[in-house]
């Protein structure tokens, strides 16, 4: 067969059985585990008397609550504590591999699983977790799943699903000056906007995805979720086949050269046909940033607050005039003239050495303004936070006046102790606006790491393209 | 899990798009380690005035009036009326366990985010998908009755509303049938074992790496 999309090869290589209407039980190769959704999991598990089907096929690390400040005592909030706790004697009890709080390898779980080449092209990849789409950037079929999942794929190590729809989103020519993967995952997604995907499974493609480093293509499959996409996927090249030599957890050997040579064929057939195809010129991308609380409501750096009023649409201008008021902001403001309080670079978006350097880069020998409360830089995972170090970004960051943390998701969705307070106005790298998601009453616009850092430079934001 | 044949339920209408399940249920009460209890937390920072944290006594704390919710009319609603794209963003399936938990059996919208609407059939909760038209037409009907209820029968697959105005509605059948009889998903794929057993056997051929 020549007219497959790189999603049916990823389906059809892990049916078991299907269903007369459809449903398949499809077989799970990595279950990558954190603590915030697993305990009722392993708690079921406990309850019914069952075992883990093949713990070898898990991975789990403690994220979403560890602290990014000194990691000496113990976690000082019980609750918090309690949850990282379980996870820890969950992996003990049931033999799961853990990166414990602190282990050098632990970090965010988006970022550790292909790090330690526990993520591979070709697998089906799940974890409790929206984000976990992320891991299509390596051709692999990854996507998220709630906590009646978790427990089905640790009982069985497959999961019953249908099969979606496909959308190939193609990206076609060069980036602009400052122009970055974020921006363009955010252009995608103010084009087709935040259920645009649902239904279906995208497939980035073009001349600029193939361009990108797979930190680049891990933005932007990440993203893939808040276009309504379950799972996000790019091709397999020797971009990503090179990505993965010597990782401790990837083949070696024989093994390797059997395995490379089957994720060369990891790509859509010159005949397969798509559900959808959306197409996007890469050359009129600038920087982007959110103005409101979903993270369609985006718009270009030198452009303006959008003015419901313009809007014809009686639901989406409602959903407008409360994101204004929500985000204290009037319509037809300029974006360069809006003024923040705080800036977050971090988040399985936007936490790899590729977004730290570029960070770094737009910082260097500089400071960040005097309205600036708190800027702070929150690396991907322990072997992130030691690349940078090595290369002398910690001390960038530092010297401009940042905060310099411990690994972990941090004030992307602020269940530990970083967040905003209500009002509070933050640039941030990571990938959601909602309502309350940085901290109760907490503003959030979504931006590059680039960005993100010339904001903190300048105290508004800026347009780094110029 | 609990079965879901039918239900004649008081109506309450969220009229927004997008909710999502940050708004649900907010982070800090997915530091628990249990599935039950979150129903007194769902909607948190819309439903009450202060910031709601796990261990709060929640029948002390200031009600939002303005939120849908706290009207005394919509006291006992079954049945969530809402926008599109409900339950996008965060997987937390704790986002289903707070919506039933408070009450709710059915949520209707004309579009819901993926991985909420699969949580919800794993949880007793039935989501319906009908057209944003027929959705409209409920709001306006609402608004305009006082104790506006809808009867949904599953097994029929149809809504009645109190005028007798009935909509059928789409749900896949293996997730009618789980539904319906409160079954265990598990312990179905259970039955299956030597199918996946042989899967295994058969991938660790072709594919070695993946099981090391």
């Amino acid at each position: 067969m020549n007219n497959q999309t790189l999603y049916d090869k990823l389906w059809n290589s892990h049916v078991v059985r299907s269903e007369a209407d459809g449903t398949a039980l499809l077989y799970i190769d990595r279950h990558l585990v954190h603590e915030v959704t697993s305990p009722q999991a392993f708690e079921g598990l406990r309850i019914a008397g069952r075992k883990p089907w093949r713990t070898n096929s898990m991975l789990a690390v403690p994220d979403h609550n560890v602290p990014t400040v000194s990691r000496v005592e113990r976690i000082h909030d019980p609750v918090s504590r309690v949850q990282v706790e379980t996870l820890d004697m969950n992996c003990k009890e049931f033999g799961v591999t853990e990166f414990k709080m602190n282990d050098l390898r632990q970090g965010i779980v988006h970022v550790i699983g292909p790090e330690q080449g526990a993520t591979l092209p070709g697998m089906t990849i799940v974890c409790g977790d929206s984000h976990t789409s992320t891991h299509g950037a390596f051709a692999a079929l990854a996507f998220g799943i709630g906590t009646s999942e978790v427990e089905h794929v640790m009982a069985t190590q497959c999961l019953l699903i249908k099969k979606t729809k496909v959308m190939q989103i193609l990206v076609e020519g060069k980036l602009g000056n400052g122009v970055t993967a974020k921006d363009v995952v955010l252009a995608i997604i103010g084009k087709i906007g935040t259920a645009g995907g649902t239904g279906y499974s995208v497939e980035f493609a073009g001349s600029t995805i193939r361009g990108l480093s797979m930190e680049g293509r891990m933005t932007i499959c990440n993203m893939a979720i808040e276009a309504g996409a379950r799972a996000g996927m790019i091709a397999a090249d020797e971009t990503t086949i090179n990505y993965f030599k010597g990782r401790p957890f990837a083949p070696q050997g024989e093994l390797w050269d059997k395995a490379a040579a089957y994720w060369q064929t990891l790509h859509s057939d010159a005949g397969a046909k798509f559900d959808k195809v959306v197409t996007l010129d890469a050359a009129a991308i600038k920087p982007q940033v959110t103005w409101g609380t979903s993270p369609e409501m985006v718009v270009a750096v030198d452009g303006r607050v959008p003015d419901p009023k313009q809007e014809s649409d009686v639901v989406k201008r409602s959903s407008m005039e409360h994101s204004l008021a929500y985000m204290g902001l009037q319509a037809n403001t300029p974006i360069t003239e809006i003024k923040i309080d705080k800036v977050f670079i971090g988040s399985c978006t936007n936490s790899r050495i590729e977004d730290l350097r570029a960070a770094a880069a737009v910082v260097r020998g500089k400071h960040i303004a005097d309205n600036i409360m708190l800027a702070m830089v929150v690396p991907g995972s322990g072997l992130v936070k030691q690349q940078a170090e090595l290369e002398g970004l910690d001390k960038v960051f530092i010297a401009a006046g940042f905060e310099w943390r411990e690994p972990g998701c941090s004030m992307c969705l602020a269940m530990n102790d970083d967040r905003l307070s209500p009002g509070e106005r933050c640039a941030s790298t990571s990938n959601r606006n909602f309502e309350g998601r940085q901290g109760q009453g907490g503003r959030t616009h979504l931006v590059s790491p680039a960005m993100a850092a010339a904001a903190a430079i300048a105290g508004h934001f800026v347009d780094v393209s110029k | 899990m609990q079965k879901f044949s039918l239900l004649d339920g008081l109506v309450v209408p969220l009229d927004r798009a997008n909710v999502d399940t940050d708004a649900i249920i907010p982070k800090q009460f997915l530091k628990s380690i249990k599935r039950s209890g979150f129903g007194p937390n769902a909607f948190d920072e819309w439903r009450y005035l202060d910031h709601g944290e796990p261990g709060m006594d929640n029948s002390k704390r200031k009600l939002n009036p303005d939120f849908v919710l706290n009207q005394p009319r919509y006291k006992g609603a079954q049945i969530l009326l809402t926008r599109e794209n409900f339950g996008c963003g965060s997987s937390r399936e704790h986002a289903p366990w707070a919506l039933e938990d408070y009450g709710f059996r059915v949520i209707i919208a004309p579009s819901y985010a993926d991985i909420f609407f699969n949580n919800c059939f794993k949880n007793g909760l039935l989501p319906i998908r009908l057209d944003a038209a027929i959705v409209d037409a409920l709001f306006k009907a609402e608004a305009k009755t006082s104790g506006f209820k809808l009867h949904v029968d599953l097994e029929q697959q149809k809504i009645t509303t109190p005028d007798g105005t009935v909509y059928p509605f789409e749900v896949e059948a293996f997730r009618k049938h789980c539904l319906l009889n409160g079954l265990d998903d598990i312990g179905l794929t259970m039955q299956h074992v030597d199918d996946i057993r042989a899967y295994e056997h058969r991938r660790k051929v072709e594919a070695p790496w993946l099981f090391s």
